[in-house]
């Protein structure tokens, strides 16, 4: 990239220096100026229709289209003109004419870019006294719903699926104002990847069925995370309301998911809402577990571990900082996991993104911090070891497998029905409730923040092993589990180098992740 | 008089000579007039020098936009190691626009000759002749001539013995006005939804399958021949008014007139003359009230303005309009201008490829509120919406589609304002009824 020619131009009197070829509307977000668009994607080819984007630029006879109009040395530019704000005015009241104008009852509202830049720029009142078209609404298959009325037809959601998903199955049908998306005869929406079409909608057209009518925007809290579905690890904000999450959608990330995440992993959220939970730390009393303090059952928890040969049945759900403490409190002992397995999915458009094989979110970092993975849960339990089920939910396995245990000791969200003669239960926070990092397939290390607060007396998982190794009389003074990891990064090679801070939003590959391909910029668009 | 009449004396018939000859389809009857003569002679000419010579001649587009034809083709870059391609856009759907039609009715094989000079001259191989698909009888006889000028060896492989590549493919459009338009023929070609391309790229530079592509219009490539056969002074000298615009130009003629018809005069004639004497005037007991004289995207001229215009690319636009396609719809005293505006406005609604907003929406909006006028229901304030509507709809979209519907709104109020107000404060419209004769 060092040969890359730098252009220098004036945007709204700011000067910015961008890579030869970069469009008019990227080179303004360089300066921090956001130039209404609606049709432009920048995961999507460049389509150029919506004409929203138009800016008045200096010597040039008309307006140009900022996203489809590169940049030229000494350009001025100018995005707030009259011109270019009259122009706009324009587009929306154009758009809005055979609008329904229905955001009272519309799922976009609040998080609709045409109202947005309406609010902004628009007129007040609109000087249409026709009759507006109609069409009903149409199930597309899939999660998707599409609302003719509200469509402005930007074609993002045509783009996507032929330009990314590569199965062409929408197009525009009919022109003129009768022009609306229409779906191939006989085929629907069921591409893996497809849901990702209501995401790039910038209206109401395109809804999701899971989320239909469930929260209006402004109710909802947004949470930077990782979808915990499969390996892949895509960047995503996970939105609650009312402490229950109903919505997952993609965060960009260049590195992992682009712009997208697949229909499984965006709609496999409930699990985190579950209420059959564990909601205060438990001891076996009397061949009953009796609820009893923290500091009972941790004090419990450790008396029966020290000293002891350990196996640890963990889940690969568990954050990196949780899986680094349950190698602590092993004392040398031996821990397996296994992950449920489904069919890849890629989407064909972006290199390396797929739904994985494996079904969890930390396959990696178990695997780079010594877990072994096995279809076989329980093989390496001996007789006499303490069983230590963290995060597991045991499905499948016998009584008689885990009777080989001398101890239980369940460290879970929920306490499976063939661990109720556990002598301690540690209840923790499931993925959606604590902070931490995963490592995903291609050894990226990224982190998820808390979106919901755990039920009852539940603790994040790397605040109780911190606390039960600390019981155990071993070194343990963690407050945050960026300390944890701090601690990990300090004790383990592989992890070297990599802090909190480093990580950021975006994440950071492990020391010995491949440098090239899946760890540098994804390409868009590359087949 | 003008085809399908005898020619009127005044005419200069040199692309439409053969008009009504039925002999002059065959391949044999064309070679009997003097076919593919001009083509033999190209071949044996540099593609560089054919370019000049049509440079020298003055020759430009047809299609509308009278851009000059041999720098277009100089464009084409020789020995760039790519595939160049000749696009013949013969889409002719432009309101009031029938020459394309009756050359390729008549003289078939005199395109087929055009485009194999053409094709060569911009070093390409390959042609396309892109039919309208309601053109049905011209697509039958261009694909005849196709078909007799590869038996003959006139086209292909070995075309006229010379050793060089000529194929020229005849494909049939769908039915899409703006299929016309030269990145949307270029995209229905490719086998996709006709919708223009953004520009740039260029075609010179990305235009059939991404490759450097040229597009004429039929009356464009066809006279290439005679150019040829003739050279550049000839052409050059076929002029009336200004060495700008040179040579004939066919005028398919419509509407309240007395002989209806396609006529070839050279550039520079007067209009008046034209309308008054060779089409013969308004119909009896009528009077002109208006003429729309380059097909219906062009702006409308009053009575006055077109009995002033000289009949060039320069002539039209001092009188407040355009050559265009030379499709000259005329409208005498029993029109109602907005009847005639608010259907002019929802063919274009109808024809919009729905692509740019202000197109889509726009071009819809304009035919309501016209007809709305047009049934008695509008307001002054209307006029108003529909100007500032039509400024929206002006140099803002990716095609002219949007600005072709704007522009007979605007020059309709600016020039007939009293019809408009007239129907708006409720009174109808009265036309003139016309005296027996």
């Amino acid at each position: 990239m060092a040969d890359t020619k730098m252009v220098s131009l004036t945007i709204e009197g700011r000067t910015v220096s961008v890579p030869d070829g970069t469009t008019i509307l990227e080179a303004a977000k360089t300066a921090g100026i956001l130039i209404p668009h609606y049709c432009y994607h920048p995961g999507l080819p460049v389509a150029g229709v919506c004409r929203m984007c138009l800016v008045e630029v200096e010597k040039a006879p008309k307006l140009a289209p900022s996203c489809a109009t590169t940049v030229a040395e000494g350009q001025v530019v100018h995005v707030h003109s009259d011109k270019s704000l009259d122009a706009r005015k324009g587009v929306l009241e154009m758009l809005l004419i055979n609008h329904p104008l229905d955001c009272p009852i519309c799922d976009q509202s609040g998080e609709c870019e045409l109202q947005d830049y309406t609010y902004q720029e628009g007129r007040e009142d609109s000087r249409y006294r026709e009759p507006k078209r109609f069409n009903p609404a149409e199930d597309f298959g899939g999660d998707v719903i599409y609302v003719p009325n509200r469509c402005i037809l930007c074609t993002r959601c045509v783009r996507f699926m032929d330009d990314v998903a590569h199965d062409p199955v929408l197009n525009v049908s009919e022109r003129g104002d009768r022009a609306l998306i229409g779906k191939f005869e006989g085929k629907d929406l069921t591409h893996p990847w497809a849901s990702n079409v209501v995401d790039l909608c910038p209206v109401g057209a395109l809804l999701s069925k899971d989320f239909l009518n469930k929260a209006r925007a402004w109710e909802l809290d947004r949470t930077a995370s990782i979808c915990p579905n499969c390996t892949q690890g895509c960047n995503v904000t996970m939105e609650t309301r009312e402490n229950q999450l109903v919505r997952m959608r993609p965060r960009p990330n260049e590195h992992v998911n682009a712009f997208f995440m697949c229909d499984w992993g965006r709609l496999n959220y409930r699990w985190m809402n579950e209420k059959n939970r564990v909601e205060q730390p438990m001891v076996g009393r009397a061949r009953a577990l009796a609820p009893t303090s923290w500091e009972i059952a941790i004090t419990a928890a450790a008396r029966a571990l020290n000293g002891k040969k350990v196996f640890v049945a963990a889940s690969p759900m568990l954050s990196n900082e949780a899986l680094f403490l349950l190698t602590q409190i092993m004392q040398g002992g031996v821990g397996a996991f296994r992950v449920t397995e489904g069919e890849e999915a890629p989407l064909a458009g972006v290199k390396d993104l797929a739904l994985r094989r494996e079904r969890a979110a930390n396959v990696y970092g178990a695997q780079a911090l010594g877990f072994n993975k096995t279809t076989d849960l329980l093989a390496g339990l001996k007789q006499g070891d303490v069983l230590v089920v963290a995060g597991e939910d045991l499905a499948g396995i016998e009584a008689a497998a885990i009777a080989r245990a001398s101890e239980v000791i369940v460290i879970s969200s929920i306490l499976p029905e063939v661990a109720s003669n556990a002598s301690v239960v540690l209840p923790i926070a499931n993925f959606s409730e604590e902070e931490g990092t995963v490592t995903n397939l291609r050894g990226r290390v990224q982190r998820f923040t808390q979106a919901r607060q755990a039920p009852g007396d539940t603790r994040p998982s790397w605040l109780v092993l911190g606390d039960l190794l600390g019981a155990m009389g071993k070194q343990s003074n963690f407050f945050l589990p960026s300390e944890v990891f701090a601690s990990l990064a300090a004790s383990n090679k592989t992890f070297a180098g990599l802090s909190y801070d480093s990580i950021g939003f975006k994440g950071l590959p492990l020391a010995n992740a491949p440098s090239t391909g899946p760890n540098a910029p994804i390409a868009v668009g590359a087949a | 008089m003008g085809y399908p009449n005898q020619p009127h004396q005044r005419e200069t018939p040199v692309l439409s000579r053969y008009f009504g000859d039925t002999e002059a389809r065959s391949l044999a009857g064309w070679k009997k007039r003097g076919g593919y003569k001009a083509l033999d002679k190209a071949l044996g000419m540099a593609p560089a020098d054919i370019v000049n010579v049509v440079k020298e001649s003055g020759l430009r587009g047809r299609g509308g936009a009278g851009f000059p034809t041999g720098m277009k083709w100089s464009f084409m870059k020789p020995g760039d190691g790519k595939p160049h391609y000749l696009c013949c856009n013969a889409d002719e759907s432009e309101p009031g626009t029938f020459k394309d039609r009756e050359l390729m009715r008549w003289t078939p094989h005199a395109l087929v000759e055009g485009c194999a000079i053409g094709a060569y001259a911009i070093g390409a191989e390959t042609a396309y002749v892109y039919i309208r698909g309601e053109f049905t009888e011209p697509l039958y006889w261009m694909e005849q001539a196709v078909k007799e000028a590869y038996g003959a060896g006139i086209l292909g492989k070995n075309a006229m013995g010379t050793g060089k590549r000529i194929d020229v493919h005849v494909h049939k459009g769908a039915g899409a006005y703006i299929c016309g338009e030269e990145t949307a023929l270029m995209e229905s070609l490719e086998g996709r939804r006709g919708n223009p391309r953004i520009k740039p790229p260029f075609p010179a530079v990305s235009g059939v399958f991404g490759m450097p592509t040229t597009i004429n219009n039929v009356e464009t490539l066809i006279a290439a021949a005679p150019i040829l056969m003739n050279g550049a002074d000839w052409y050059k000298k076929m002029s009336l008014s200004n060495p700008k615009s040179t040579g004939t130009k066919l005028f398919s003629v419509c509407g309240n007139v007395q002989r209806p018809g396609t006529y070839e005069v050279v550039m520079g004639f007067p209009f008046k003359e034209f309308l008054y004497d060779l089409c013969g005037g308004p119909p009896h007991g009528r009077k002109f009230k208006a003429v729309i004289p380059g097909g219906a995207s062009v702006p409308i001229q009053t009575v006055e303005e077109a009995e002033a215009t000289l009949m060039d690319y320069e002539g039209f636009v001092a009188q407040g309009s355009m050559l265009g396609s030379g499709g000259v719809i005329v409208i005498d005293d029993g029109q109602s201008m907005v009847s005639v505006i608010a259907r002019i406005a929802r063919f274009f609604a109808h024809e919009s490829c729905a692509q740019c907003t202000q197109c889509r929406e726009g071009t819809a909006w304009t035919t309501k509120i016209m007809e709305r006028i047009r049934d008695g229901q509008g307001t002054i304030e209307d006029l108003d919406t529909l100007l500032d509507i039509a400024e929206q709809m002006t140099g803002k979209t990716i095609c002219v589609l949007s600005d072709s519907c704007a522009v007979p709104v605007v020059s309709g109020i600016k020039k007939f304002r009293g019809e408009f107000e007239a129907l708006i404060q409720g009174r109808r419209f009265h036309p003139v009824i016309a005296a027996v004769a």
